[in-house]
């Protein structure tokens, strides 16, 4: 067990270097026009166009050195130009092109945001698939498992995108009921700030929930096939007892593992959701910085949720192991 | 399982009895209609998008465009302006209506197919032969480049999907064959090359795999006689499975204004842009375009599903309703042998 943690701790040193590598290639091969499209944007939107050259701009993002020295410089394994470190490795992840601001506080600042959506999908996501999934497995075949199977795939079908559309138009023509597209802060306004989250929250979750349902229903069959269960019902136990004592607590321990391919998930479904409801989010955060074209940020939050989910995977793995040991630690 | 030998008997008793020699893929779907009616339903709807997406106009054989007078499905060109029915509801002129610059929905969405169609079969195939340069070449080698390509492979998928696909959009510009390039090599190299990584390895672990190699057959021989066919039914079920996340993901970027640009007729992009600030006054241009794709990704994925189901190896003919023969059939079957056991697909 100790080794394969350790080994597991090794392994995710190339990993996390890879991802730094693919973040700093992504943004940095920006080819030439991006930068005149930048100038034009920032002069457009800003009025500071005067002072800000071609050469300016690349010279403010580094891209006028060469590649290894612009990576090192990032990472911060040399020193900037101004002769101190500032790189990935001390904590530092860049300053904004657009507000100068470090991109750290930007992210501090809408994190909260999309943790709260987050939780409330999660929940939803969670409460919804686990009866439906594994009902569906003890009644396999059955009218219900059809119904079940057919609602998931449909969840995992229909685009978020349209559905928060069809919410904000539908509702508002009907009965005159918008969704409020003001964000309002937790501590001014917690009521408002709840329900205000509840319908995109609960989206996201439905979303989810498709493919909760059919891993949760895969796993619980896979667990009733298993010999233990067999046993189980010879020795006259009773239904209940088998399927809550026996099944699930076996055909739940996988569900972990889900877990982290869920982070992901959360993230690329916040950048619609947030977008459409206007909540001040990371989502909402990429997608703006995408527009403006803002590179240290979209680097910055690139970096922290890939590491975040690399992170996530692995105390996943470790935690399974731990608790299932039939898991092999190869 | 104690009833092993009678799954065995099953097993060859269905297995003759389902499989008379047939064509395979005629026999795939004679198996398809036979037994999972909800992936006909999908096939139908795949059917009806791929007839959709190719005779919506026929400028492609050279026949002028449907505004000219050409022949075709759609009623009116995909960007045929008429400012006098300007956000008109559905009539009978205009079956679903019409957008904010007096544009037939009807026609957009049948246009809008073909963009459906074309980024999800070209999308999954490019997803497919990267899965299979990346993945069984990875796991064929081993060793220390498989360690270094998983590695690579490993970072890649922590990158959000989307996130990932507009950043690489937001530098190529937005346009149909950067978004299928994108979509699919970074599909192909998240999760279609692991699949097809793990299917290798379990390949070199086959005793035919073994024999090959002792008797010396060259390396490209064996990967493309013994470890292609065998991964076969894993990548059908790639691409397959595949296909409904391409189609979501287009209209994903489409929709956030990364993917196909207008006026080209994308329903994703159909329910983004200048048209959401209609949607009030003419709900119908963000319904339609969105159910469209609810319905034919609810197809694709129902096919993909039945394709994974009859494809799966791990599943075929054993003992299970995923399998191929259903419970009745093979309860009677059991009887029919007199084996007087209960169905060993009880567990």
């Amino acid at each position: 067990m100790r080794a394969y943690i350790i080994r597991r701790l090794f392994l995710i040193i190339p990993t996390l270097l890879i991802i730094t590598m693919l973040v700093f290639l992504l943004v940095r091969f920006i080819p030439g026009d991006v930068i005149d499209m930048m100038l034009a944007q920032m002069s457009e939107q800003s009025g500071m166009g005067a002072e800000l050259t071609a050469d300016y701009l690349r010279h403010a993002m580094g891209l006028d050195q060469p590649m290894h020295i612009q990576y090192a410089r990032w990472m911060g394994f040399i020193p900037q130009e101004t002769g101190e470190f500032h790189g990935i490795i001390h904590g530092y992840l860049g300053e904004s092109l657009w507000k100068n601001e470090p991109v750290l506080k930007e992210l501090l600042e809408r994190l909260p945001v999309s943790i709260e959506l987050g939780l409330i999908s999660l929940i939803t996501g969670w409460a919804l698939a686990m009866p439906i999934g594994i009902y569906a497995a003890l009644r396999q075949d059955t009218a219900l498992d059809y119904t079940a199977r057919s609602l998931a795939i449909i969840m995992m079908s229909v685009p978020g995108f349209w559905l928060a559309t069809m919410v904000i138009v539908y509702p508002s023509i009907w009965w005159n009921w918008t969704p409020s597209l003001e964000y309002l802060p937790f501590v001014e306004n917690p009521g408002g700030n709840l329900i205000q989250f509840i319908l995109p929250g609960f989206l996201m979750g439905t979303q989810m929930s498709g493919s909760l349902q059919r891993m949760i229903r895969t796993m619980v069959l896979e667990v009733l096939r298993q010999d233990y269960i067999r046993t189980a019902w010879s020795k006259g136990l009773g239904e209940r007892t088998i399927i809550i004592r026996h099944a699930l607590k076996n055909a739940l321990m996988p569900v972990i593992t889900i877990a982290g391919m869920m982070l992901p998930m959360l993230i690329a479904g916040s950048v619609i959701i947030e977008q459409i409801f206007c909540l001040p989010g990371v989502g909402r955060l990429t997608f703006e910085a995408l527009t403006q074209r803002d590179y240290p940020i979209i680097s910055g939050i690139n970096l922290v949720m890939a590491s975040t989910v690399l992170i996530m995977n692995l105390v996943v793995d470790i935690t399974y192991a731990w608790l299932d040991p039939r898991v092999q630690y190869r | 399982m104690a009833d092993f030998r009678i799954d065995r008997e099953i097993e060859t008793a269905t297995t003759t009895v389902v499989r008379k020699r047939r064509n395979p893929i005629a026999d795939f779907f004679i198996r398809l209609i036979k037994e999972k009616p909800l992936g006909t339903i999908g096939l139908i709807i795949v059917i009806v998008l791929l007839l959709t997406g190719i005779f919506s106009d026929l400028t492609w054989l050279g026949f002028p465009s449907v505004e000219d007078g050409g022949p075709g499905l759609a009623p009116y060109g995909f960007n045929e302006i008429i400012l006098k029915h300007r956000l008109d509801g559905p009539s009978i002129e205009h079956l679903l209506g019409c957008d904010n610059l007096g544009r037939d929905l009807l026609s957009r969405i049948i246009f809008g197919a073909r963009i459906s169609m074309i980024v999800a079969l070209a999308g999954s195939t490019i997803a497919t032969v990267v899965s299979f340069f990346v993945g069984a070449i990875s796991g064929f080698l081993g060793g220390r480049y498989d360690m270094i390509v998983q590695r690579f492979v490993d970072a890649w998928m922590c990158f959000p999907g989307l996130v990932l696909y507009l950043i690489v959009m937001s530098i190529l510009g937005p346009g149909l064959l950067q978004v299928i390039i994108v979509l699919g090599v970074s599909m192909g190299l998240g999760g279609g090359s692991r699949v097809t990584r793990s299917a290798v390895i379990r390949i070199k672990e086959d005793v035919y795999f073994e024999a090959a190699k002792a008797i010396g057959v060259p390396t490209s021989r064996i990967l493309l006689r013994h470890v292609l066919p065998n991964i076969l039914p894993v990548m059908i079920i790639g691409f397959s499975t595949g296909l409904g996340g391409f189609i979501l993901a287009e209209a994903s970027l489409s929709f956030l204004g990364f993917g196909i640009p207008p006026p080209t007729p994308s329903w994703g992009g159909m329910l983004s842009g200048t048209g959401r600030t209609y949607m009030l006054q003419a709900p119908w241009m963000a319904l339609w375009p969105g159910l469209a794709l609810s319905i034919v990704v609810y197809g694709v994925n129902m096919l993909g599903d039945a394709v994974r189901d009859l494809f799966d190896p791990r599943l075929r003919g054993g003992l299970g309703r995923y399998g191929g023969i259903s419970q009745e059939k093979l309860a009677k079957l059991v009887e029919k042998k007199k084996l007087g056991v209960e169905s060993p697909s009880e567990a």
